[in-house]
């Protein structure tokens, strides 16, 4: 039996023990798809530099570790304060080592039109609805990381806007790992937005101590006909932890869909944001900011299938690496026969700032339809020499003059977010990222 | 709309133009491929003891190796027991003018609008014709011999120039490279081989013209050009192939090696049988092809008009590793019917202020697959590099399918790597326009059609820029949508 076995058989025997705290929800109708998902992971292997998808991306470190089943704990308010927003003008969800944690959590009594609750809990009150859309779109069959979180699916946020409810404070969601080596989390994550219907999401992963952890994430997105949603991934866990993330987007006619996904934590993460039009007229953006040092590796991985006519796609993903970190970008636009008006525009622009960062991307277009306007372009390089000469003719010192520029070109990816607390902070993290001095930081983001 | 698919249909039903089979006897070694046949092909050739020593640890090297399966396109299996390796037009006696050369092979080429003696008094391009894998007429061979300039036959330059091919052949593609070059390495039995002394210009564009004949012979040509230092040669090659019912394999493999200062420009114009409205029969196009820069300031530069074969798979590539060196690849890509197309290049960055341009344009029609697939990669070491790459897709229908892979592997902070890449339609405006001005239809596309193309067809000698434009009106004649 080979290490890769041996691997998968620990999670199939952590799986009795999880089937065994289910406390008589594993009889329930939902724990089919598990065991479904559980047979299919074992079929399943893990991906190698020979698969194509995964060529730049060595998860190999990733398998050398049994991780365990996390514990539940307490942790006080005051710890993860400086992670969230002001609670009083969000929805707030936390969920500590991949449990929920009410106390931490700040749900407003009643609003309008929104539901949203803790997934075991919906599995078993909105009975319907998850059995409509969990597991749905986010297929399990091929992908192993997807088959392992639906085999420990169980906890996550569950958010449900419904017809004609324009939700008007954003809601945050906290997953922050706190004590534990070694230790997996599976948060998954369903957004079912009814017609008509707008809401704003925040998605936070953070680490509360320096363990190396693994998350495994899936998030599967429902926006109906006409429905607007925002959607922001801020994934800044510590530099010794895994972070694998899988989004599926179902867009229906007319809907609008807008992705900003934020990397900066993680030794190794891979983010595959796939975007399904399911009907005529959809709007989807997927934007995406990467910055790396140390070793880290971040790779992402889009996909959007213009599976339907008169539909617009937009993507831009930008990366800044430094040190010894790389990064992998793969953006692939499917265009199907018959889908004919549709536009799809994807960009991707790296800097390297040193010797022995890495880049390497793949822009990639499959178009079936004659009727289309299509284009990708990806760029890899420097600062612009007249820029930065621009700048230092104006008394901008060599060091600060080219932090500027870096700074003014990540930060374009988080423009137009549209909540300003959101927007900000990101800015201010940017900025304290790429620039050294304190003093610059105030006087750039002021 | 009726009357422009009904048009579409009556040109895509057209027949292959040149399609017609030269009745010339032809020697055959029996079908399969075994150790036997290769020493067959070695001894029929004359060869060296290391030449047959060479074939057979690529043979070996083959028999280990399995068929690639990640490429966009699809074939039925090949079975490689099932074809003729070796086959030669009988000849009596060596020639020495074209007096001597059989009627019918002259006649063939006559067909083809490219015969020999017109060739010879009108262009001054000089003609090695590989007639089925056998070198059958060679002209100017004198005047290039003064500049001592070398162009022959594979098989001649491995008796008269053994130290020469022995030193550069497999340099650039070894045997190990993939599963087709290995094939080839074991059953070559021809192709041209081209040397330019240190600091010659040479003096007139060099030009093979292929020729698919004999059912169920695979052509597995090898050519290799060598440019010292200070030199400058154009090669250019073209192909046309009659109808067959059965697929046909070509897998053959160009190297090319430039020293210091030295200059390879290679020009293809590829249009094989590409097989009936339904891709049947048609030539499966897989070839190696690959440049090495090996002395600074030194270039290849590679141009190819694609557009026949029913599956055409090729990555024309440049290793620049001298220092200044420069790659260029520009590509016109048409398929039609049912052809597909996975092409594209590969630019290898090694050296020091490295430069490499990549245009790729590609066209598909009818129900075709068209491909782009390149890889720019930026070594450590490759300071200064600089990479531009534009590939453009145009498609004709809407049954047919365009897709672009590019692979940018950076791993150099001073490189600038830039990729552009778009897909259109021609524009029912752009149509109406032209329409509106006297033009038919079909000649309006033609006419934007070699507009799109003008980029790549600029960089084609001559000659061929002409053959290359009649070619893309013949490809895509009616194809409106």
């Amino acid at each position: 039996m080979n290490s890769n076995e041996l691997l998968k058989n620990w999670y199939v025997t952590n799986f009795k023990t999880f089937e065994d705290n289910l406390n008589g929800e594993s009889k329930s109708k939902f724990h089919q798809v598990r065991k479904d998902a559980l047979s299919k992971f074992r079929e399943l292997d893990f991906p190698t530099l020979k698969d194509e998808d995964w060529r730049y991306t060595n998860i190999s470190p990733m398998l050398n570790y049994n991780f365990r089943q996390p514990a539940r704990v307490k942790i006080k308010n005051e710890q993860i304060e400086k992670f969230l927003f002001d609670k009083k003008d969000f929805i707030t969800l936390v969920f500590v080592n991949g449990y929920y944690d009410e106390t931490l959590s700040s749900i407003p009594k009643e609003v309008k039109g929104l539901t949203i609750k803790n997934l075991s809990t919906a599995i078993k009150e909105n009975f319907n609805i998850t059995e409509k859309y969990l597991a749905r779109f986010a297929l399990y069959n091929t992908n192993i990381f997807t088959a392992l979180s639906t085999a420990f699916l169980k906890e996550g946020a569950f958010i449900l806007v419904e017809k004609n409810s324009v939700i008007e404070k954003p809601i945050q969601i906290l997953y922050v790992t706190a004590t534990g080596e070694n230790v997996i989390t599976n948060p998954r994550n369903l957004f079912v937005v009814e017609e008509n219907a707008q809401v704003k999401i925040v998605e936070i992963h953070k680490s509360l101590e320096e363990n190396l952890n693994f998350t495994n994430t899936v998030t599967e997105v429902i926006v109906d006909n006409n429905a607007v949603v925002e959607h922001i991934k801020l994934q800044d866990e510590n530099l010794r932890s895994f972070h694998v993330s899988r989004l599926e987007v179902d867009l229906e006619k007319s809907s609008n869909y807008s992705s900003y996904n934020v990397s900066i934590g993680a030794a190794i993460s891979r983010n595959d944001s796939n975007a399904r039009f399911n009907d005529e007229g959809g709007e989807c953006t997927l934007n995406g900011l990467y910055l790396t040092q140390g070793e880290q590796l971040v790779d992402n991985h889009t996909m959007i299938d213009h599976a339907k006519p008169h539909c617009n796609s937009h993507e831009l993903y930008k990366g800044v690496m430094n040190d010894k970190s790389r990064a992998v970008f793969n953006g692939k636009v499917l265009v199907r026969k018959d889908a004919q008006k549709t536009n799809a525009f994807q960009e991707n622009k790296n800097i390297l700032l040193s010797e022995e960062a890495i880049v390497d991307t793949k822009p990639q277009l499959e178009i079936f339809a004659d009727d289309v306007k299509c284009s990708h372009g990806a760029t890899i390089g420097q600062l612009s020499k007249d820029a930065l000469f621009y700048l230092r003719s104006r008394g901008f010192g060599e060091e600060f003059a080219r932090t500027t520029l870096i700074y003014a070109f990540a930060s374009d990816v988080v423009h137009s977010i549209s909540i300003p607390e959101v927007r900000d902070r990101l800015e201010a993290m940017l900025a304290e990222k790429l620039l050294k001095q304190k003093e610059t930081v105030s006087l750039i983001t002021e | 709309m009726s009357t422009e698919v009904n048009e579409i249909e009556e040109l895509a039903n057209r027949e292959y133009k040149y399609g017609f089979v030269t009745d010339v006897e032809t020697e055959s070694a029996p079908k399969g491929l075994n150790e036997d046949i290769i020493r067959l092909i070695s001894t029929k050739k004359e060869e060296p003891e290391w030449m047959l020593e060479w074939r057979l640890k690529a043979y070996r090297h083959w028999l280990k190796m399995t068929e690639p399966t990640w490429q966009n396109v699809n074939y039925p299996p090949i079975d490689y027991q099932d074809a003729i390796y070796y086959s030669a037009p009988k000849m009596k006696k060596v020639l020495n003018s074209l007096d001597e050369v059989d009627p019918e092979v002259l006649k063939t080429f006559e067909k083809l609008g490219i015969p020999l003696e017109e060739q010879k008094i009108l262009s001054g391009v000089a003609v090695d014709a590989v007639f089925d894998s056998v070198s059958v007429a060679t002209t100017f061979k004198a005047k290039l011999a003064e500049e001592g300039v070398i162009f022959c036959s594979m098989s001649d330059a491995i008796k008269e120039h053994p130290e020469l091919v022995k030193q550069y052949i497999g340099s650039v593609v070894p045997y190990t490279d993939n599963f087709f070059a290995a094939l080839n390495s074991a059953v070559f039995t021809d192709g041209s081989f081209v040397y330019i002394p240190k600091g010659v210009r040479c003096p007139m564009e060099l030009s093979t013209y292929f020729r698919i004949n004999a059912a169920n012979t695979g052509q597995f040509e090898r050519t290799l050009i060598i440019a010292e230092e200070g030199s400058y040669v154009s090669y250019l090659e073209g192909c046309t192939a009659p109808q067959r019912d059965e697929n046909q394999l070509h897998a053959a493999i160009v190297e090319l090696v430039t020293h210091d200062n030295a200059e390879i420009k290679y020009s293809t114009i590829q249009n094989w049988y590409a097989g009936d409205v339904n891709g049947v029969g048609g030539i499966y196009n897989f070839v190696t092809k690959r440049g090495l820069c090996k002395g600074i300031n030194s270039k290849i530069s590679w141009t190819q008009v694609e557009t026949g074969s029913s599956i055409t798979w090729k990555y024309p590539s440049c290793i620049l590793q001298g220092d200044n060196s420069i790659g260029e690849f520009y590509s016109v890509a048409v398929t039609n019917n049912k052809q597909q197309a996975d092409t594209g290049t590969k630019m290898i960055h090694l050296g020091k202020n490295t430069r490499s341009t990549i245009v790729s344009k590609g066209i598909s029609a009818g129900r075709s697959n068209n491909s782009y697939r390149g890889l720019v990669k930026i070594n450590k070491k490759a300071s200064g590099a600089r990479n531009f790459s534009q590939c453009d897709s145009l498609l004709i229908g809407d049954q047919c399918g365009a897709h672009t892979f590019p692979y940018l592997e950076v791993n150099n902070p001073t490189a600038i790597v830039e990729h552009e890449a778009t897909t259109s339609k021609i524009g029912a405006d752009q149509i109406f326009y032209l329409n509106q001005r006297g033009l038919a239809t079909e000649d309006a596309v033609n006419m934007i059609v070699n507009g799109y193309c003008k980029e790549v067809f600029n960089v084609l000698p001559m000659e061929f820029a002409v053959e290359a434009q009649k070619l893309l009106s013949v490809s895509l004649e009616g194809s409106v949508g």
